[in-house]
């Protein structure tokens, strides 16, 4: 089995005595797509924010490709190839389409520092920016404003951004949150042929695409790993079917 | 409804036109006015970069101001008194040159915009507008408790400072000279607001998380915008100064910080030409409602009321049926 691309190892995390997460450790192996599943507030995006630096955890670390970096800020994880995906689109409503994605393509050029070559003129962002676009089916967008998009459109937006980073392990934050029968149907295509480019660690409550997607699936309750594994045994464990999967399934 | 570009056009020209007609019709005071409109407009156009694109409420954009205006108060006030200026063992003349003055005047506000920068923009929001309030009152106090340079009466300089080949006491030709400066930071601005740096930090504008996400730091990009606009608002401080040939304590006041506010949102906050719509329009209704009443500040106000209520792009967003979402 190859090396692990990220890695927790009992990470936790308390908001003053609520405990969020605990003792978390899970891994993200090259090629896989990870769902983590479990009930609303069961930590799930306390985990992912431990994990791209926006929270601090209490105890425990992270590693990238074998590196540590608890220490690194959010950019700086970025920068070493975490490209992650919001549950709430995080978006600047007022540019258009293909200005979002050449924000990522500025970040992952780390050319932010040009004050007086036009963006648009920038052909390795700019194309950078129109490959991620028409891969995620928004080719025909580029110039419309974010405002006006569909939610549908924003969450594929959402993904084309993070494409735009070439990163080493996607982080998805229900990327199908909100999305429609054919939307989700969509997105699982895009997210299917994704992960052979970097793993994808899955938070996700769309439980069809949880199971048509996830190579692997970790349960999440109460802040604690309930179990790890296949689909077919996350199906099979009954701890799993009378903590979570008992209600929806 | 005219597009943005041919407006922008159209107020450019109508400002070159307003001296030239007042030549002909021989009314030198229209000429200040429209130099004293260009100075404040440029000064406009140095806060619409921190305020509009990167959404940095300062109301600490005076010490800028004030800093230029002194600038070139300190270096004239030394070659009018053919005094040395003494600073740290090192004793250096005065100057009346005025691109020098123009360099020392945008590398101290700029300084001084990074020191700022650094404090303030640990903080967001209204503590962000307290902290650069903040600021603007220390450098005000202390204007007025430097007696060196005239304290609380200021400096007066007897004449005005010199451009190789231009005979600045002429209105016209200093009209020209502050003109000029104002489109050269106005391209700046457009080629600034066009490039990857303009787009990031737009977008810390709006979504920092995302900027982050994408291994950019929102708070650096921030900071160049911040020292930038300093830099833009100092060197209109400095002509300002040259225009009035006095410096005093009320350039760093935190009414002019506000006033410069207005100005951007009279025009239209975030608008390349929102700032010098907002100004051409502040001075004439200073100079027409004034000598109605002494209570101009009544008028502005409602107008700026409407503005806000009702057009939020300012005047340039209503010209143009654009609404601005913006800050």
């Amino acid at each position: 089995m190859s090396d692990p691309v990220l890695q927790t190892f009992g990470l936790s995390k308390s908001f003053a005595a609520l405990v969020a997460t605990d003792d978390v450790s899970i891994d993200l192996r090259p090629s896989e797509i990870h769902a983590i599943i479990g009930p609303n507030g069961a930590g799930k995006s306390t985990l992912i924010k431990q994990i791209t630096g926006e929270l601090r955890s209490d105890s425990g670390h992270v590693e990238l490709l074998g590196q540590g970096v608890d220490r690194l800020s959010v950019p700086e994880r970025a920068r070493l190839g975490l490209g992650r995906t919001f549950q709430i689109s995080q978006l600047a409503m007022e540019d258009t389409v293909i200005e979002n994605a050449m924000l990522g393509a500025i970040g992952a050029s780390g050319r932010v520092w040009r004050l007086w070559q036009p963006v648009l003129s920038a052909d390795e962002i700019r194309e950078r920016a129109l490959e991620a676009l028409t891969r995620v089916g928004l080719g025909d967008h580029v110039h419309t404003t974010c405002a006006a998009l569909s939610h549908g459109q924003r969450r594929q937006l959402e993904v084309a951004v993070a494409l735009t980073l070439a990163p080493k392990a996607f982080i998805m934050d229900e990327p199908m949150a909100g999305l429609g029968l054919e939307g989700s149907k969509q997105l699982v295509t895009l997210l299917d042929g994704l992960r052979t480019e970097a793993p994808i660690l899955l938070v996700e409550h769309d439980m069809d695409a949880v199971f048509a997607l996830a190579d692997r699936i970790s349960v999440l309750v109460y802040g604690r790993i309930l179990a790890t594994g296949t689909v077919a045994e996350i199906r099979a464990n009954p701890d799993v079917r009378k903590a979570y999967l008992g209600e929806v399934a | 409804m005219i597009s943005e570009r041919y407006l922008n056009a159209l107020v450019l020209l109508a400002f070159l036109a307003i001296p030239v007609w007042a030549i002909l019709a021989d009314e030198p005071f229209t000429i200040t006015l429209a130099t004293r409109a260009a100075i404040l407009a440029l000064a406009a156009v140095g806060l619409n970069i921190a305020l509009g694109i990167g959404g940095l409420v300062s109301l600490g954009h005076a010490v800028f101001f004030g800093i230029g205006g002194y600038a070139m108060g300190i270096l004239a006030f030394h070659a009018q008194t053919y005094t040395p200026l003494e600073l740290g063992g090192l004793s250096l003349a005065g100057t009346k040159s005025m691109p020098v003055v123009w360099v020392v005047a945008m590398i101290t506000s700029a300084l001084a915009a990074l020191g700022i920068g650094v404090l303030s923009l640990r903080t967001t929001g209204v503590y962000f507008i307290m902290i650069t309030l903040a600021f603007g009152q220390m450098f005000f106090y202390f204007a007025i408790s430097w007696s060196a340079y005239g304290g609380e009466d200021g400096l007066s300089i007897y004449v005005r400072n010199e451009f190789p080949g231009i005979n600045t006491l002429v209105p016209i030709q200093f009209f020209g000279v502050c003109f000029v400066i104002l489109c050269i930071a106005l391209y700046l601005n457009a080629r600034l607001a066009a490039s990857p740096f303009g787009l990031a930090l737009n977008a810390s504008r709006q979504v920092p998380a995302r900027v982050e996400a994408v291994g950019l730091n929102p708070t650096r990009i921030k900071l160049l915008a911040f020292v930038i606009s300093g830099a833009l608002t100092g060197l209109a401080g400095a002509l300002f100064a040259d225009l009035n040939r006095f410096v005093s304590p009320t350039m760093f006041s935190w009414q002019l910080s506000g006033e410069l506010i207005v100005l951007v949102i009279l025009g239209g906050v975030g608008r390349l030409m929102g700032p010098v719509v907002g100004a051409a329009l502040f001075v004439v209704l200073e100079h027409w409602l004034g000598g109605l009443t002494e209570f101009w500040h009544i008028f502005l106000g409602a107008i700026l009321l409407v503005i806000v209520l009702f057009a939020r792009g300012g005047v340039v967003g209503l010209l143009t049926g654009k609404e601005g979402a913006h800050v």
